[in-house]
């Protein structure tokens, strides 16, 4: 039996994750095939109650990733973003959820290799933690 | 009493010399213990203001919820250290003007929590509560009892930082200034130290409790959104059942949404008909807060509330390498 692929939202943004996730594309890097992509205009844009929903709805993990600090395509977004990771993340892990199901990086439209590696990463992480149960809603 | 006095004294002179069209305090209740809000627009009406342990209600809220009553009126409120903080954060949100309001300080000893008094009386309605200053009188058919204040207060007046208003116009009596108070985060590095499957379990128990009556936002003063998130349609955010996953993403979500914000004056939790606590969270986040980014929410009027703000150079561990 093959291994367990974990499910994970990938949510990127337009101007720079979103065309790394292109280049390792294009690159032919390899990477396990456990995301599926959202594209935001802006990591400013994710608002912690669509993190919330995907786990909810049964996403193994959720992985958020913007331009690097400085490159924000609206200046400000990821800054502003960073402060809303900042506060979530620690309170995801205070109320009991498993600490790496939700992760967050900064990928450039350059960094193809990077975003291949993070995939990789988070996959690995999210497989040593098994399905996510915590937080998802049996209907 | 006396502040009662004094405070009765400051808002008609307030009225009289037409500093204020409005003043927002509180009077005796028709159920003994809370107050009811009291609106004053003559000096005679002056008269039934009161301020003692039963007015928890954080009066702030009125002008978030209330908008067209205050739209460019000049208005006067009575506030606790709490609701003082509410109203720096209002106007920082440019909900109301400075200039428009008349911040008149009470010194405040806490606020009851009405469950914790009946757990004192056995459920037994109260018919009549006395103030005594240390000691609260509550009497009712066939009882009458002595509590201390400590064993009724609210749980976040137990842990109270800031008892006075830090910003104000007028203030009432003397000032207690800040209280350090370490036990308003014990309970937190506690559940801290516990596993994360232990956290887990204790968090749903209490919030698999929750029936989602809304009581905790309704009475929030920084919840005012036009629409909340969780009485939007399209698209559905939270189902509508008691299921344990939506009500703590409401919960969580809520948390958020005061990030920064909250100024732990306790209505939600005294609001609460599940007795959930409900503050615990709020705690851990203003803690996050001001541990990264240095903020208490409503103390400074000069500043910005932390989340619409940001420093390029602050800590980011928690980014994936």
């Amino acid at each position: 039996m093959s291994e367990w692929q974990p499910r994970i939202l990938a949510i990127l943004c337009n101007w720079c994750s979103y065309a790394g996730a292109d280049l390792a594309g294009v690159s032919r890097m390899q990477y396990p095939p456990s995301i599926r992509v959202v594209r935001i205009p802006c990591s400013g844009r994710v608002d912690p109650l669509f993190i919330m929903k995907s786990l909810q709805s049964g996403f193994d993990g959720v992985l958020v990733s913007g331009c690097h600090p400085g490159d924000c395509h609206y200046i400000s977004g990821n800054y502003v973003a960073r402060r809303k990771f900042a506060v979530l993340k620690p309170l995801l892990e205070f109320i009991g959820l498993e600490p790496n199901r939700v992760q967050f990086s900064w990928i450039s439209a350059g960094e193809g290799d990077r975003f291949a590696k993070v995939v990789t990463k988070i996959t690995e992480d999210i497989r040593e933690l098994g399905p996510a149960t915590r937080l998802v809603k049996k209907t | 009493m006396n502040t009662t006095n004094e405070l009765r004294k400051s808002i008609k002179a307030l009225i009289a010399e037409k500093k204020v069209d409005l003043f927002l305090a509180w009077e005796k209740g028709s159920l003994p213990l809370t107050a009811t809000p009291l609106f004053v627009s003559t000096e005679d009406q002056a008269d039934r203001a009161v301020f003692d342990v039963t007015c928890g209600n954080n009066l702030s809220i009125y002008f978030t919820k209330d908008r067209k009553q205050f739209a460019n009126r000049k208005v006067g409120i009575a506030v606790k250290g709490c609701d003082a903080r509410s109203v720096v954060l209002n106007i920082l949100e440019k909900q109301i003007q400075r200039e428009n309001v008349v911040i008149v300080g009470v010194p405040c000893d806490g606020v009851l929590d009405r469950k914790k008094v009946l757990a004192k009386t056995d459920g037994r309605e109260v018919l009549e509560l006395i103030d005594n200053g240390e000691t609260v009188t509550v009497k009712g058919n066939g009882f009458d009892l002595l509590l201390n204040r400590n064993e009724i207060l609210s749980s976040s007046c137990l842990a109270c930082t800031y008892p006075d208003a830090q910003e104000y116009d007028v203030f009432i009596g003397d000032a207690r200034g800040e209280v350090p108070n370490e036990s308003r985060l014990k309970e937190i590095h506690d559940f801290q130290a516990l596993s994360a499957s232990e956290r887990w379990d204790k968090t749903r128990n209490e919030y698999e409790r929750c029936i989602r009556c809304y009581a905790c936002r309704n009475v929030c003063p920084s919840c005012y959104c036009n629409v909340c998130f969780v009485d939007q349609n399209d698209p559905k955010w939270i189902g509508s059942t008691c299921d344990y996953t939506d009500t703590l993403i409401f919960h969580v979500i809520r948390n958020l949404h005061v990030a920064g914000r909250c100024v732990e004056c306790g209505a939600c939790q005294r609001a609460c008909p599940m007795d959930i606590d409900l503050l615990m969270l709020n705690r851990k986040v203003a803690m996050e807060v001001k541990d990264r980014f240095g903020d208490i929410a409503g103390l400074d009027i000069n500043g910005k509330p932390a989340m619409s703000d940001f420093r390029e150079d602050e800590k980011q561990k928690f980014i994936m390498g």
